[in-house]
């Protein structure tokens, strides 16, 4: 059997931490099965990435050249086919990027294998290997394992420690044809540093709930106040934006929005569920929905105007019972 | 030019995200408790590419759209009596397991199986849509191996926006990390799009839409064939619901500047 290790590097040749996390999962894995481990690079160029791993232990294969530069699904599982022909691997482990959780699932069917994504856990039991993974949007934790080979697997960023060793490593290079492939990459769009709100690094994030467009207690609503407010902590902090779904919501219904809110920043049931060290939840309620959202945020505070609202029922540190509008205003002249 | 597009759009069922969900061993595995029971919506990110691909449809005369859909028709016929006010589409049913348990491959080859036996389908028009996630399982996988099945190798995720040219070319942009977009262009269809939240809000409720669709909604209700899934060895040895409490502490009539010049030391610490 063998466990192949499989990643994609960055635009810079570099692998993303998430990559080298994935690393330390499928070296874990195989040290823990007893089987050989195999690295499988996709890239532009693939050396640096390989050498940087080069400590593991593994034999290499890479796959490299301009084609592989950027994320295709057409000419990525093609990639990702042809390395894990090429080592015979019968466990696929790979990290759940935008880039492989769009192209992996598609491995599994051409190696007439199985896949399961965004695990949180891997482990051997009984000399299986057994994966862990959340249901129902991180409302509850399976763990499981299958008989199925091959074992294709992407790991949520976050799950593991980052795998270091530096080594040099002769990589055996496999020829993929992606001739056929009609999809041409045109760019990435993304707002400027400045105007850049989504901070998937950052240590803390904001959450802002609907309650920063409702009318306030002099009967208006001071949208143009709670965007300056917001984007002022920001700015400030270099913290990450969330948003409630039904703040988001809000422009399909009419009413005011925040400028800079669109659909990435919602968290929760039916967004996303970040990972940063600390969150500070504003004008939203800790509902079991919201809650989902927080799943893996460490230390969690809320400011609400509601003392019984759900973020009181044991779901955040500290419920700061108050206006938003006053106390984050005030938390900002403090920030400097 | 004129470009008509067979649209598939791929969506299931799932409880009401406000329910409280807990676990219970089933006899071919874990399963919800009272599932039956739970009130169920269509999924969300499944919602947003059937509004997406009637609004292509609409875009682009001659084009027809079905939603395939897995789910126990019982459930399935409750759903689609809401849906159908939405968007025109013609419904196919795979009558079987909406469960997040079930094992994503087993879903995309039923879905895939019933694809193909869609009457009149072109698949050289064809644009498959669903969710890129859904409130279920969550794997952002079926898509995927659903076109895998069916020869479809241009693919895209997280898609927000499509924008077809004259030419027929599809202009996809997809999310990627730290909220950036990326640009793909395919020539033409086929192609698969798991869509995010696109960009269009949810339609109103149009009661004559409604009553056209399920006019031949019901009779595919009825006509729903038993989908197969157990050609699995998915084995789970548990699932649980994380103990979540924490010792919340309610910090009340305290000064602003007392709550902000602690919120302050915390961010900064």
């Amino acid at each position: 059997m063998t466990v192949l290790f499989l990643a994609h590097t960055e635009c810079d040749n570099s692998l993303h931490k998430s990559a080298l996390e994935a690393l330390t999962a499928a070296k874990s894995l195989a040290d823990g099965l007893g089987t050989d481990l195999a690295v499988g690079l996709v890239g532009a160029d693939i050396a640096g990435a390989a050498e940087s791993i080069g400590g593991c232990g593994a034999s290499f294969y890479g796959v490299a050249g301009p084609e592989f530069a950027d994320a295709r699904y057409a000419s990525d599982v093609a990639a990702a086919e042809a390395l894990s022909t090429a080592c015979s691997a019968e466990i696929v482990v790979a990290p759940a990027t935008s880039r492989f959780s769009r192209a992996v699932p598609g491995l599994a069917v051409r190696l007439n294998g199985r896949v399961d994504t965004h695990l949180s856990g891997l482990d051997v039991v009984d000399g299986q290997p057994v994966a862990k993974r959340w249901f129902y949007r991180q409302r509850m934790e399976g763990t499981f394992t299958r008989d199925e080979r091959p074992w294709v697997m992407t790991i949520d960023s976050g799950c593991a420690a980052a795998f270091e060793g530096a080594s040099a490593v002769e990589v055996t290079p496999v020829a993929v044809d992606v001739s056929g492939v009609r999809t041409t990459v045109a760019g990435i769009e993304c707002v400027s540093e400045d105007e850049q709100t989504i901070r998937p690094d950052a240590e803390m994030l904001l959450v802002a709930g609907a309650g920063w467009t409702k009318k306030q207690a002099d009967g208006a609503t001071h949208v143009d106040v709670a965007e300056t407010t917001i984007m002022d902590f920001l700015t400030g902090t270099k913290s990450s934006l969330g948003s409630s779904k039904s703040l988001v919501d809000i422009s399909g219904e009419g009413g005011a929005i925040i400028s800079f809110l669109t659909h990435m920043h919602q968290v929760g049931q039916t967004g996303s569920t970040p990972r940063h060290a600390k969150g500070l939840a504003t004008c939203c309620h800790g509902e079991e929905p919201h809650v989902v959202g927080w799943r893996f945020i460490n230390e969690r505070r809320a400011i609400n105007t509601d003392a019984s609202c759900g973020w009181a029922q044991g779901k955040c540190d500290v419920l700061y019972v108050g206006d938003a509008f006053e106390i984050m205003k005030k938390v900002n002249e403090l920030l400097g | 030019m004129s470009n008509e597009f067979h649209i598939v759009v791929c969506g299931s069922i799932v409880p009401d995200p406000l329910q409280t969900l807990a676990p219970q061993d089933g006899p071919n595995g874990p399963v919800l408790q009272n599932e039956m029971m739970l009130p169920a919506v269509l999924d969300p990110w499944a919602g947003h590419a059937l509004y997406e691909a009637a609004d292509l449809a609409a875009k682009h005369p001659g084009s027809q759209v079905w939603l395939v859909s897995l789910g126990p028709k019982a459930k399935l016929q409750q759903v689609m009596m809401a849906v159908s006010q939405k968007a025109p589409f013609q419904l196919v049913v795979a009558d079987g397991s909406a469960s997040g348990f079930e094992d994503g491959f087993e879903t995309a080859k039923t879905l895939a199986e019933t694809i193909q036996g869609i009457a009149g389908l072109d698949m050289s028009k064809l644009l498959l849509f669903g969710g890129w996630q859904s409130a279920s399982r969550g794997s952002g996988a079926v898509m995927q191996m659903v076109g895998e099945m069916l020869g479809m190798t241009e693919q895209f995720q997280g898609v927000d926006k499509l924008t077809v040219g004259d030419d027929g070319a599809l202009e996809v942009l997809e999310r990627i990390e730290g909220g950036a977009y990326q640009k793909s262009v395919v020539d033409a269809a086929p192609a698969v799009l798991g869509w995010a939240t696109g960009d269009l809000p949810e339609p109103p409720n149009n009661p004559q839409i409604g009553m056209q669709n399920m006019q031949k909604n019901m009779p595919a209700l009825q006509q729903a064939k038993p989908a197969d899934l157990s050609g699995t060895s998915l084995k789970f040895s548990a699932v649980d619901v994380p103990q979540q409490r924490r010792e919340t502490r309610v910090v009340k009539d305290v000064p602003v500047e007392e709550v902000a010049k602690e919120l302050v030391e915390w961010i900064k610490g």
